[in-house]
């Protein structure tokens, strides 16, 4: 699952060629005037005009799919790597679904709203046993202790303060 | 190309392939899109050129009234192939017998050939022969390698196939107790993996 530069350059002669043949048939068209020769001519480039459609739809739909994923995976924060491989306009897609998601999400669960980003797999005790893969240097819990997260510490922390971390890569959870 | 059900869309294109007899007059300029693929050439008024399209090309030009090309089956879809299909559908190939049978099969049908009801009953009673032993190999082949029991299923069932051993899997680790073990996401494993294999290049 990885999220490659958009092919811009590739967008460009595509729409050269569309306009090209699109006009090859305009033309064709105005000869036609009753006459049923061309339009087999005609269906051809249509034909192809609609597939090259098709399949540049897909690749920016599946890319989409792709950045709707890493809301989910990653959080609301992108790492920079990820971000510069997106487009403009897939950042602003980006932008605006989380804040459908966070929007949603504060309308259901009562008045402070519910993470459904959290607990994505069922929990089964409140605290969790985890240890550190990489510095990340200072973390703060609820009640306000600081702990320092070095590589290889482990520690005995919240699941749900944990759970994003964890994700990310940043921490693992141990299991006795 | 054709498109495959699932809208979970590689970009490979895959052509259907198959002889087509031009009965079309018209002048036809040298056709190549964006891909460069094909050159579709043909001069003006020949007529009953034998040629190989693209699936999605001659869906397009196809028309039944005024009669521009007329199909030819590929072999899968005969009537030879049929019996052996009608005799035991398991012994087969699908995978080799073009890897997008049930698909293309079905785009066939618009092709409007007089056999038509036969290619649709075949490729259907096709499908439900084959699909308990697909079904049975996907839920019980845990942790091994699967490459002998997929080798010879044709895309769909594949997909199939993969959908059932996903299930497997995920019930197993329901019965080991970890299901709620939390696990880094599977986009952070692969660029872990990626800015290693970029390293030691």
């Amino acid at each position: 699952m990885s999220l490659l530069t958009l092919r811009r350059n590739f967008f460009n002669v595509h729409v050269i060629t569309t306009t090209k043949i699109y006009r090859e048939n305009c033309l064709n068209e105005a000869k036609t005037e009753g006459k049923s020769e061309l339009i087999p001519s005609i269906k051809f480039r249509h034909s192809c005009l609609l597939r090259n459609q098709r399949c540049i739809a897909a690749y920016l739909y599946d890319r989409l799919l792709r950045i709707r994923a890493l809301r989910w995976e990653y959080g609301s924060v992108l790492p920079t790597t990820i971000r510069f491989h997106m487009c403009a306009e897939e950042m602003e897609w980006f932008n605006q679904y989380k804040k459908s998601l966070a929007t949603y999400m504060r309308s259901i669960g009562g008045e402070e709203g519910l993470d459904i980003t959290q607990d994505m797999k069922p929990p089964k005790s409140l605290y969790i046993e985890v240890r550190c893969l990489k510095d990340h240097g200072e973390f703060e819990i609820d009640d306000g202790t600081v702990i320092l997260l070095k590589k290889n510490s482990q520690h005995f922390l919240p699941r749900w303060k944990c759970e994003q971390l964890i994700r990310q890569g940043v921490l693992e959870h141990v299991i006795s | 190309m054709w498109w495959h059900r699932c809208s979970c869309v590689p970009l490979r294109p895959v052509y259907a392939e198959f002889e087509l007899s031009l009965t079309a007059m018209g002048a036809k300029p040298s056709g190549r899109n964006v891909q460069g693929q094909r050159v579709c050439q043909r001069r003006p008024g020949s007529q009953g050129t034998k040629m190989e399209m693209p699936l999605w090309l001659a869906k397009g030009l196809y028309e039944r009234k005024r009669r521009v090309l007329s199909m030819e089956l590929p072999k899968v879809y005969r009537e030879g192939w049929r019996t052996v299909f009608g005799a035991d559908p398991t012994v087969v190939d699908l995978h080799k017998m073009g890897p997008y049978y049930y698909g293309l099969g079905s785009q066939l049908l618009h092709f409007d050939s007089p056999e038509n009801p036969e290619i649709a009953n075949t490729i259907l009673q096709t499908f439900i022969g084959r699909f308990r032993r697909t079904m049975d190999s996907s839920q019980n082949a845990y942790n091994e390698d699967t490459s002998a029991l997929v080798e010879r299923l044709d895309c769909l069932e594949r997909s199939l196939f993969k959908a059932g051993q996903s299930g497997l899997n995920s019930f197993q680790l329901w019965e080991k107790g970890r299901s709620s073990h939390l696990t880094a996401s599977s986009l952070v494993i692969n660029y872990r993996k990626r800015k290693i294999t970029d390293l030691q290049a």
